[in-house]
């Protein structure tokens, strides 16, 4: 009955299913996923090399386009084009014209009049980054760096590279993400990337208020207790805990999140001996994860940002890489 | 002026009123019909329409429809959307308050009648804020709206949150007499979600609706009216549970009617895929267990209208995301070819279609009830229930929010006529 066009097909991919946008984790080929990882890998010996840059986008013009703020993200991906050789544009919402009443559509249009290759996007609202493809279609290259509680596919392939390359196999690995999972574009991102990678065991811990049941919906194990949570985990990533959730009434107090779920040199010794300890950043130290943590030898949680900027590199230099974005 | 007389020969006549379904000729006459089957003699009518093939029945009645008056003009205006009305074969249309002003002042009813004599097609029923800008505060001067034209008091897409100001505002308008429309939902419950709340709004990451928010405010709301006696319509439900909560305040004998609309019965929350805005509705799209159950609902007469819930939004709502779009989907003229699918899906008779669309929502509003019989008024709709066509990327709508684009579209009103005069004519 259903003969709906609008929403079908995956965006992310022209008629030839080659990689187009990167929007979501969700529906992406382990493939691509796999030829990302590997191609960061040897982005990761040029950060090492006196002269950082290679030619790959050179000639091309990427948007940095951010209606919302951010250092790590949108700094890596700003270094990540220059090493490429791309000419970057800053654009961020406060000091743009979205302040003054344009759309998101007609900021692109605009900026498309002045002959750029791409968009790298962060929007407070989901799907903000499926609509300027679905707008840009070949025109340009889209990629999402977080819209609204949906998707943050980069990040999930740095913490997947991270995982991959210090912990070893992610089909050897017992996961547990701790926090305000419901919130989280990076838990999502992160538990599609898993689990196309075969992880094979999943966990989620929080109070109900911010891990509802439901989430079992995306083949993960779903815990209200460390005790139950944490046990054989060799990767324990925390997520960030907004100081909106207290408002909305998702939480008493930080301190009583801190209390029950927050990761402490105690609750970290419950998983895997020598467990790595992943966060995403902006980190709460005092909420979501102990400062003797953040700064212990089990955190990876700079290698993280390091690994960000190789993996940012491969998705901007396989994207431009695509025909139809070619000379 | 001149005086039109009309004969439509041989179509199927559907008169859910007397039960009549039989092929025969129809005559018409100063606005009214004239005459069934036996035509008196020395009938000579102005025009002859050749009804083979198709059916004739009493025009449509919406309860469901955004007409944008007042309003900016950006979204269409009655002038644009009782056309798009009149393309589907409806002949009254219920004009939902929440216009901007909202309808809770008698110079807005009257704004609105005028406006709909001036476009000079279909009828339109203004219906009076239930409270002062829907607000849900205070009650609404509901005699002076009453004389002003308004035919019922209703609350659009809010619901009151106070329910002591429900009662009395029920009981107050039940010394008038007239059907209450409200929208049931438990507004805090329901948030501020866009869509159904489930396993695809988590993995979306958009704030969901719970379909306990209209479980829960259906509950209070029938309790509520029957404390206050008060003659209720709930236009649009959306779960099996609201349904079942129907079936068992009529079988209590309490006044209640409630409908569904079309997109409810054809689309479920899947339709929503990547952020497809076009299906962004109030309430929200629901799972395919109740879209069943809704469907059974509509079958066995629980829910005795079928809405097309008419929201037009215009082009300056084009590219938004799932968040910033407006709730609605506007199709109205599409209605009848959609709505066909149920009787091919063997869901509902022929007759029984026209019912949940003509006498069901008068009955729902208190009016009298439409029929084919001599004498009755002559609004009436003829459609060919077979004619293949496609929606056009530009309808007589302003909004272009619908999802039925590429849509295999099997059913085309005719003709359309409102006493007697033809407010639009489709050529095979």
């Amino acid at each position: 009955m259903t003969g709906l066009r609008f929403g079908d097909g995956n965006p992310q991919y022209d008629r030839q299913g080659r990689l187009r946008h990167l929007l979501s984790i969700e529906g992406l080929r382990e493939i691509d996923l796999l030829q990302i990882l590997d191609t960061a890998e040897s982005f990761l010996g040029i950060a090492q090399r006196a002269i950082k840059k290679t030619p790959t986008l050179r000639g091309r013009t990427l948007v940095n386009l951010f209606f919302e703020n951010s250092t790590r993200t949108r700094s890596t991906f700003e270094l990540a084009a220059k090493r490429l050789s791309a000419d970057v544009l800053n654009i961020a919402a406060s000091q743009s014209s979205a302040t003054k009443g344009e759309s998101l559509l007609d900021t692109v249009d605009n900026l498309m009049a002045m002959q750029v290759d791409g968009f790298i996007v962060r929007h407070p609202e989901a799907g903000a980054a499926h609509l300027l493809a679905r707008h840009l279609g070949d025109r340009a290259l889209v990629v999402n760096a977080g819209d609204g509680q949906h998707a943050h596919p980069t990040q999930a392939l740095l913490d997947v590279f991270t995982i991959r390359r210090l912990a070893g196999p992610v089909e050897q690995q017992v996961v547990c993400i701790l926090g305000d999972l419901l919130h989280s574009r990076v838990a999502r991102a992160l538990i599609h990337a898993l689990s196309i990678l075969g992880c094979p065991e999943i966990r989620v811990l929080g109070p109900r208020t911010l891990v509802p049941p439901e989430f079992a919906s995306l083949g993960v194990q779903v815990h209200h207790d460390p005790r139950d949570a944490l046990p054989g985990a060799s990767v324990v990533y925390a997520l960030r805990l907004q100081r909106e959730r207290m408002e909305s009434h998702r939480l008493p107090s930080l301190d009583e999140f801190h209390r029950r779920f927050g990761l402490t040199p105690e609750r970290l010794a419950l998983a895997a001996p020598g467990a790595l300890v992943l966060h995403p950043g902006p980190i709460n130290r005092g909420v979501e994860i102990g400062s003797a943590v953040v700064d212990g030898p089990q955190s990876v949680i700079l290698a993280q940002v390091e690994h960000g900027l190789a993996v940012r590199m491969a998705v901007l230099s396989l994207l431009a890489g695509v025909g139809g974005h070619e000379d | 002026m001149k005086t039109e007389s009309r004969l439509i020969r041989g179509a199927r006549l559907l008169d859910p009123c007397t039960g009549l379904d039989a092929v025969t000729d129809l005559a018409i006459d100063r606005g009214r019909i004239l005459a069934v089957g036996e035509l008196p003699a020395g009938f000579t009518p102005t025009e002859v329409i050749d009804g083979q093939g198709c059916c004739l029945c009493p025009g449509f009645i919406e309860t469901s429809f955004q007409g944008h008056t007042p309003g900016s003009g950006r979204d269409g205006s009655l002038a644009s959307e009782l056309r798009a009305a009149a393309a589907g074969g409806f002949t009254s249309v219920l004009l939902r308050p929440d216009t901007s002003p909202v309808a809770d002042t008698p110079g807005v009813i009257r704004e609105q009648q005028a406006e709909a004599a001036a476009a000079g097609l279909i009828r339109v029923l203004p219906c009076g804020a239930l409270t002062p800008g829907l607000r849900g505060r205070e009650l609404s001067e509901m005699a002076a709206l009453l004389e002003a034209g308004a035919v019922a008091f209703g609350q659009a897409q809010r619901s009151i949150e106070d329910t002591q100001l429900l009662r009395l505002a029920l009981s107050y308008a039940a010394d008038f007499d007239r059907t209450v429309l409200l929208h049931p939902e438990d507004a805090r419950l329901a948030a501020d979600g866009v869509m159904d709340e489930g396993p695809l709004s988590l993995r979306l990451g958009l704030g969901g609706r719970p379909r306990l928010a209209e479980d829960i405010g259906l509950y209070r709301d029938l309790q509520v009216a029957r404390l206050a006696r008060a003659r209720v319509h709930f236009p649009t439900l959306s779960s099996a549970a609201a349904a079942e909560q129907i079936d068992a305040a009529q079988a209590a004998g309490q006044a209640v009617t409630a409908g569904v609309s079309i997109h409810h019965l054809l689309l479920t929350s899947q339709d929503i895929g990547t952020f497809n805005t076009h299906v962004k509705i109030l309430p929200p799209l629901r799972d395919a267990r109740q879209q069943e159950a809704l469907r059974q609902a509509l079958a066995r007469g629980t829910l005795s209208v079928l809405s097309a819930q008419h929201e037009p939004w215009g082009p300056d709502h084009r590219g938004s995301t799932m968040t910033a779009a407006p709730f609605g989907i506007a199709a109205i003229e599409y209605l009848l070819p959609l709505a066909l699918n149920l009787v091919r899906a063997g869901l509902l008779s022929m007759l029984q279609l026209v019912q949940r669309l003509t006498t069901g929502p008068a009955a729902a509003l208190g009016l009298p009830l439409p029929s084919l019989a001599p004498g009755s008024v002559a609004d009436l709709c003829l459609f060919d229930p077979e004619q293949p066509w496609e929606a056009s990327a530009n309808g007589w709508s302003v909004g272009d929010n619908h999802p039925y684009r590429h849509w295999e579209l099997r059913g085309a009103v005719r003709l359309t006529l409102r006493d007697g005069r033809i407010v639009h004519r489709r050529e095979p």
